[in-house]
């Protein structure tokens, strides 16, 4: 295959994955705003949603100050953020398009007609049509996910377009779980304390895994549990342990479609391990927080060697 | 029903449809013509309009109701075709090397060596086999009942292909009937025809099974849905400019496997942006180092590099003597008959009658920089007639009668004459030349328009050439 078509297959998967995650965290800051709280509660909920989608920075320098309109605004349809919702939906129809011949029709549909959809919606203002555009945002990404592992051929275009969904997806799930940490709970709440627990049940509730959770610890919302589930069990198809998982197993077939493995195997490999020799309390120990920022910039190497290895 | 313009009688090809036509409920063309609209939406079948901002994605106007072409005439084409294409080929292996022709006053010297598609870097070459133009679309007019005659000739990057083959997928999808009562040659047998021609094509060094690739300028090109098309059925790669680098004079495709070595390029980039290095240094689109494996002798580039130099609309009012000079015998299609306005005496007769007259741009192409004097006001023809003076080399000049008609259904229902053109399309290689039955007809779709052109706003019918 060409290394462009595997590029922009890769791509379109990073990107849908990426609009879907943009809209659970958005999800995430409408709850945790709606909180009864003191002292800006609120306003650290959607500044928090902007850390968590890495896109401090470029917030900051577009002069904007994190409010519930601005952060909206920004993460769902600002024409001036390259990793808006929008963008990311524009951006995936773009590289499918231009690989279309390797895409099924249903596949071309459900991201053509994803595209076509941003139009059609607008820019909702009101609270709840913004919680409805976000319900939809994540119904799209079930129905490319549906389209693709139901019409697609197992071979390297499959691969590629799920190896961009993982790695993306290893991604934002390690800047889901880190949101707590830019959570800071004002002065007068306890650490355990009710409001501590309803940040990380909101949590799991973005990540569709607070019944999960209830099944796999049967006990109440505790943040070790919370980061096991989020990191290391493997039931859990978002967790970290499950990603690196599927990446290790959507690499391995390429390498046995290609007669050839490389650098990215190797990485992928090696992670995959440590992930089996480790457990929650040595992470608590060593600092969640830094463990997280040490995963992001692993995965980005391995995104790197995935692209040195095919994509050029 | 007209076969022409200024004819009322039937043409026998047309016997058995007109009958069709008469048993058939009044609104089903327009219901079967929604349906052709439908499929051709969804499934993306579109051509790009530049410089349109609000509907970057057009569909191609088609019309239900097809042209037919009776066996002997086509037969006749056919032949005309093949000899022509052939003495194209001979032509351009001529200016490239011997200029035999240029010597023997066939045609003038400065008219080569002035042309901007002439390339002197391509003198003194040989692709393989001689072949320049393998894949060349010449378009036909009808002027009355003795036959076609040759409006213009495509030989560098001809396009419509992909919209013959669509239109007889969706006739046969909407009128299974009609099929059932006529013996319609096939058209499908061509993206066959092509990939054996380009394999005929490729280099010495490419072995048994070489490696074909489409070249297209990308997703933003106004055929870029025509260029997926022809990769698709083929089975090869649709690659970019940036998919291909060279090494050593030799031309590879980056791959998921590693580079892989090309052997073929069917190339729908011209020539002046396919290599940086050599043409246009702003080019984006195309492969540094390309024309250098190509004279290298490592690649095919099909068309062959310079071929636009026999297309030229100058060029091509020449092209009877061309063919005479080349196969030995008259030319079985002819031209339609055309004034230089680079000659003094032609000039006059056209400044005289540039109302009834349409003079084109020798460079144009698309219906563009064109005036179709008939339909055009009196400021329009004496803005026109003052360009003719001042650059007469530019332009050529012939008369409007040149379009015949068909039947073409209208918005209200019923059918009336349109002026349709065909491009058959003519492809050639070391293993000889072959003509898919039939082409792409274009209809103009206003009533008296001339213009048949897709960029504006021209349709396509399918074109059946029956068997007996």
């Amino acid at each position: 295959m060409l290394s462009r078509t595997a590029e922009s297959l890769y791509w379109t998967g990073r990107y849908m994955e990426r609009a879907d995650f943009l809209a659970r965290i958005l999800e995430a800051a409408v709850r945790l705003a709606a909180l009864p709280a003191r002292d800006g509660a609120a306003a650290t909920a959607w500044a928090s949603a902007i850390a968590s989608a890495g896109v401090s920075r470029q917030f900051a320098a577009s002069g904007r100050t994190p409010s519930e309109k601005t952060v909206r605004e920004f993460l769902a349809f600002a024409p001036d953020n390259p990793s808006s919702i929008r963008a990311c939906i524009t951006a995936a129809r773009t590289n499918a398009r231009s690989v279309r011949t390797a895409l099924t029709i249903e596949l071309w549909e459900a991201i053509n007609g994803a595209w076509n959809g941003l139009n059609e919606l607008g820019e909702p203002s009101k609270r709840d049509d913004f919680v409805r555009y976000l319900e939809w945002v994540k119904g799209v990404s079930l129905a490319f996910e549906g389209a693709s592992s139901r019409t697609m051929l197992r071979n390297d275009a499959y691969w590629f377009l799920r190896l961009g969904g993982a790695i993306e997806r290893a991604d934002n799930t390690a800047r889901l779980l880190d949101v707590k940490y830019h959570l800071l709970l004002p002065a007068g709440e306890r650490v355990g304390g009710q409001l501590d627990y309803f940040q990380w049940t909101t949590l799991l509730r973005e990540v569709s895994a607070l019944t999960a959770y209830r099944w796999v610890y049967r006990e109440s919302v505790r943040p070790w549990l919370v980061a096991d589930l989020m990191v290391l069990n493997r039931q859990m198809p978002r967790s970290l342990a499950s990603c690196q998982g599927m990446i290790v197993s959507y690499l391995d077939r390429l390498a046995t479609d290609y007669g050839r493995r490389g650098p990215a195997q190797r990485i992928a490999s090696a992670r995959l391990t440590r992930f089996n020799e480790t457990n929650i309390e040595q992470i608590f120990q060593s600092g969640l927080h830094e463990y997280i920022l040490a995963f992001l910039s692993e995965n980005n190497a391995l995104a790197a060697a995935v692209h040195d290895q095919y994509l050029v | 029903m007209s076969g022409h313009a200024g004819s009322d009688q039937v043409r026998h090809s047309y016997r058995t449809l007109a009958r069709w036509l008469e048993a058939a409920p009044a609104d089903l063309l327009q219901a079967r013509s929604r349906q052709a609209e439908l499929f051709f939406r969804r499934m993306g079948v579109t051509f790009a309009v530049y410089g349109d901002v609000e509907s970057n994605e057009r569909l191609i106007p088609f019309d239900v109701v097809p042209r037919i072409i009776g066996a002997a005439e086509w037969d006749q084409v056919e032949r005309g075709l093949k000899q022509r294409v052939s003495a194209i080929n001979a032509f351009l292996k001529d200016i490239y090397g011997a200029q035999e022709c240029i010597k023997a006053g066939i045609v003038p010297a400065e008219l080569i060596f002035t042309n901007p598609h002439y390339r002197p870097e391509m003198q003194g070459r040989r692709p393989p086999g001689d072949i320049w133009t393998h894949i060349c679309g010449v378009d036909l007019v009808r002027t009355g009942e003795d036959g076609f005659v040759v409006l213009e000739d495509n030989c560098r990057t001809p396009s419509g292909v992909s919209y013959m083959l669509e239109n007889r997928e969706m006739m046969m999808r909407l009128f299974p009937d009609l099929f059932a009562e006529h013996r319609i040659r096939p058209v499908e047998t061509y993206t066959d025809m092509l990939l054996a021609s380009l394999r005929a094509s490729a280099p010495d060094s490419a072995g048994a099974d070489p490696n074909i690739v489409v070249l297209t300028p990308g997703p933003f090109n106004s055929a870029y849905y025509e260029h997926s098309f022809l990769a698709d059925k083929l089975g090869v790669e649709l690659v970019e400019g940036g998919d291909l680098f060279v090494n050593d004079d030799i031309v590879f495709m980056r791959t998921t496997e590693g580079p892989r070595r090309v052997d073929v390029i069917y190339r729908r980039i011209d020539d002046e942006f396919i290599d940086p290095l050599t043409f246009r240094p702003d080019s984006a689109v195309g492969i540094p180092g390309l024309m250098s494996a190509y004279m290298a002798g490592n690649v095919t580039l099909s068309n062959a590099i310079g071929t636009g130099v026999a297309d030229d609309k100058a060029v091509y009012t020449y092209m009877p003597e061309i063919i005479r000079f080349f196969s030995g015998g008259d030319p079985i299609l002819g031209n339609v008959p055309t004034w230089r306005c680079r000659e003094p005496e032609a000039l006059k007769e056209v400044l005289a009658k540039l109302p009834e007259l349409v003079v084109k741009e020798v460079g144009g192409s698309g219906g563009y920089g064109m005036l179709v004097g008939p339909a055009s006001s009196t400021a329009e023809i004496e803005a026109f007639r003052a360009k003719l003076i001042a650059d007469p080399d530019d332009f050529i000049a012939q008369p409007t009668l040149a379009l015949s008609t068909a039947p073409t259904l209208c918005p209200d229902g019923g059918l009336s004459p349109r002026h349709v053109d065909l491009r058959p399309f003519v492809l050639s290689s070391p293993a000889g030349v072959r003509v898919a039955p039939g082409g792409l007809t274009r209809v103009a779709l206003k009533a008296g328009s001339l213009v048949v052109n897709s960029s504006q706003g021209g349709g396509t019918k399918d074109t059946w050439v029956l068997d007996d």
